[in-house]
């Protein structure tokens, strides 16, 4: 019998796996993933990655390894603005770094975390097995006998869903969602150009959406440019040229000529909260308990957040001889876990429901309200001490950089 | 009354746990509370072990080597953690229900408990000795608290130690443990406690102190409503653990 299965082998659900086998290698841990091997190697995002997310990493002797491939986001600034407009009234900046030497942020390709997780996965012993997707699962007592897609069976006292906002397994759980379709899709895409980004990260609430652009390394940019759900398609199925005039005009011209590299692709964008994170010998983490608005680049933070919370839960019951799938168990980490969510989940929905559109009285109220933010530490500071990891409570140790 | 009729077993309170024993094992069923009440007594204890035996409480197994006795185990919610942190554990209560449920559960886990229908006096009279003997939520039922205390310690070998955790026989405890749990909270059937079977932390020190034992530690336990769980606290008014060792 497993002790945890993890479905989803994403950054979330190989982080997971890593964070509970490394402080306890006596547990037997195993992640299925429903994509062929070698589909992870063709992601061509990026994601923004808080300090705390980094420590964790750190903690799991992987940093050293993405470090190259990460840019460090030195400074942010946000601008409202109509897409016309020749200059874009700068209303908030973040600057910096939440301690000495370590900034608040960075961007990293989704293929170097994956990559460095699975390393780490594979010298743990974790068996990953891809192109398998669990189809149903029955708790008793003391197991859970989960049903896989190539016909056999498999008991875990755990199951872990990390298998994204769509999770089945959060369905077949019969957790309800609260889930509101925003009606917008994010394009995203790489962009090279000409001059330095200088580690600036920029943020534009345009009035079909937020527009980001998110330094990468070696003179790249990605791009999350939000569009009304057809006219995001619409783009993405155009020809490289329409598309890149369009992007262009949202870009501006201050990095110089741009080229777009690599593909381009549209996520319809809605917000997703499980109504229960938990069941019986069952936790959800990352999108499949929650899908957020990207509006703030909190989606991957909010998933290793999870991690570091139910890893932490999990050793610490496995350590005291409890059992690790009992629902008494599981509610810690689900009240860990809850609040923060929430309130990440409201704080991104305001936002874009403020700034996506353009009504004039809005438009000024907003502007003016985004130029207290700025002049109020307390207000701004909510997102850095997210970023740095202060959540108000005790927070897990992960984040801070401490083993388990 | 003389010493061979001495009993500690008092055969309502079996019975009525005996009725309630199927639901043990239920995290959200009758015994909620002790689910919720684990963690805490598990971390002290573990973590007082270690200290005396000098053991890691973050390594696997850290208990392994010493032998544990359970008195009063119910349906083994603390004996089946305490043996997977390592543990030799001997589990005894006079309910053959409940020995029944904790040995069917420790089967369906692949735990290795040895589950005794004893009392404390025939454990003790048979000789058996224990590295470590916890008395966990229990004297609060029995019929002599002196002659139970007197005859747990001693099986504890030099060098070891006991572990008591009850209810205080005070107002604040009348109040909180047992009118608010039982008729407003409802964490426990009405009946649970009754108040002057309550015991001081004084009426345990005593014997124990006769038997050779020396208190070590003592401590209060308290809910704490907003966090939803049990933390220990310098307030022994309501629940406490006390931590005596037979010095070797």
């Amino acid at each position: 019998m497993l002790d945890m299965l993890v479905v989803g082998g994403g950054y979330v659900g190989l982080a997971a796996a890593v964070a509970v086998k490394q402080a306890a290698p006596h547990l037997n841990v195993e992640v299925i993933e429903a994509a062929p091997s070698g589909v992870w190697e063709k992601d061509e995002r990026a994601s923004a990655i808080i300090a705390a997310a980094t420590r964790m990493l750190e903690v799991f002797g992987l940093w050293s390894e993405i470090a190259p491939d990460a840019q460090p986001i030195n400074r942010m600034i946000v601008t409202d603005s109509r897409t016309s407009d020749p200059v874009r009234p700068v209303f908030l900046t973040f600057d910096g770094e939440v301690e000495e030497g370590r900034p608040f942020a960075h961007m990293v390709p989704n293929v170097a975390m994956v990559r460095a997780l699975r390393g780490a996965a594979e010298r743990l012993g974790i068996v990953i097995r891809h192109g398998l997707s669990a189809t149903a699962f029955k708790t008793e007592s003391t197991r859970c006998t989960v049903s896989l897609s190539d016909g056999s069976t498999v008991e875990t006292k755990l199951l872990v869903a990390c298998d994204g906002v769509r999770s089945k397994l959060r369905d077949m759980a019969g957790i309800r969602t609260v889930t509101w379709d925003y009606g917008q899709s994010g394009i995203v895409t790489t962009v090279a150009h000409e001059r330095p980004h200088e580690g600036l990260a920029e943020e534009h609430f345009l009035p079909s959406g937020p527009f980001a652009i998110l330094p990468l390394t070696n003179n790249r940019s990605s791009l999350v440019w939000t569009e009304r759900s057809g006219e995001a398609e619409r783009l993405v199925a155009s020809d490289d040229l329409v598309f890149e005039e369009e992007l262009q005009r949202r870009f501006g011209h201050k990095l110089g000529e741009l080229q777009v590299v690599g593909g381009r692709r549209a996520f319809p964008l809605g917000l997703t909260l499980a109504r229960a994170f938990v069941a019986p010998r069952l936790a959800l983490a990352g999108d499949a308990a929650h899908g957020i608005h990207p509006i703030s680049g909190q989606g991957l933070n909010l998933g290793f957040k999870d991690v570091a919370a139910l890893a932490e839960t999990v050793v610490e019951a496995d350590r005291l001889g409890l059992d690790i799938g009992a629902l008494n168990v599981l509610e810690r980490y689900q009240s860990w876990r809850r609040f923060d969510t929430f309130r990440m989940g409201v704080t991104t929905d305001v936002l874009n429901r403020l700034f996506s559109n353009d009504i004039t009285p809005i438009r000024i109220a907003r502007d003016f309200g985004l130029g207290i933010v700025d002049r109020m530490p307390q207000l701004k500071n909510f997102f850095i001490d997210q970023a740095a990891g202060k959540t108000g409570e005790s927070g897990p140790k992960l984040l801070a950089g401490q083993a388990i | 009354m003389t010493e061979a009729a001495r009993s500690t077993i008092d055969q309502t309170e079996v019975d009525r746990f005996s009725a309630m024993a199927a639901e043990w094992w239920d995290p959200t069923g009758k015994f909620k509370p002790l689910h919720k009440f684990n963690p805490v007594r598990l971390t002290y204890i573990r973590d007082r072990v270690c200290e005396n035996f000098g053991r890691d409480p973050r390594s696997h197994l850290p208990l392994s080597g010493l032998r544990f006795l359970d008195i009063g185990c119910g349906g083994g919610l603390l004996s089946e953690p305490i043996a997977r942190m390592g543990a030799t554990v001997v589990g005894a209560d006079p309910s053959e229900k409940n020995i029944g449920i904790a040995s069917t559960h420790a089967a369906e886990t692949g735990t290795s408990v040895d589950y005794r229908a004893v009392t404390a006096e025939q454990l003790a009279e048979a000789g058996e000795t224990f590295d470590v003997v916890l008395n966990m939520e229990v004297v609060e039922h029995v019929a002599d608290v002196d002659f139970f205390m007197t005859t747990c310690a001693k099986m504890v070998r030099p060098g070891g130690l006991m572990f008591v955790a009850t209810i205080n026989r005070t107002l604040k405890a009348g109040a909180l443990a047992i009118f608010a749990a039982e008729n407003i909270l409802r964490w426990l059937p009405r009946g649970t406690h009754q108040y002057e079977k309550l015991v001081r932390p004084e009426e345990l020190e005593k014997p124990l102190s006769t038997s050779g034992m020396q208190i070590i530690h003592r401590t209060g336990v308290f809910f704490n409503p907003l966090q939803d769980r049990w933390n220990l606290s310098p307030d022994m008014d309501v629940n406490y653990m006390l931590l005596a060792k037979r010095q070797g």
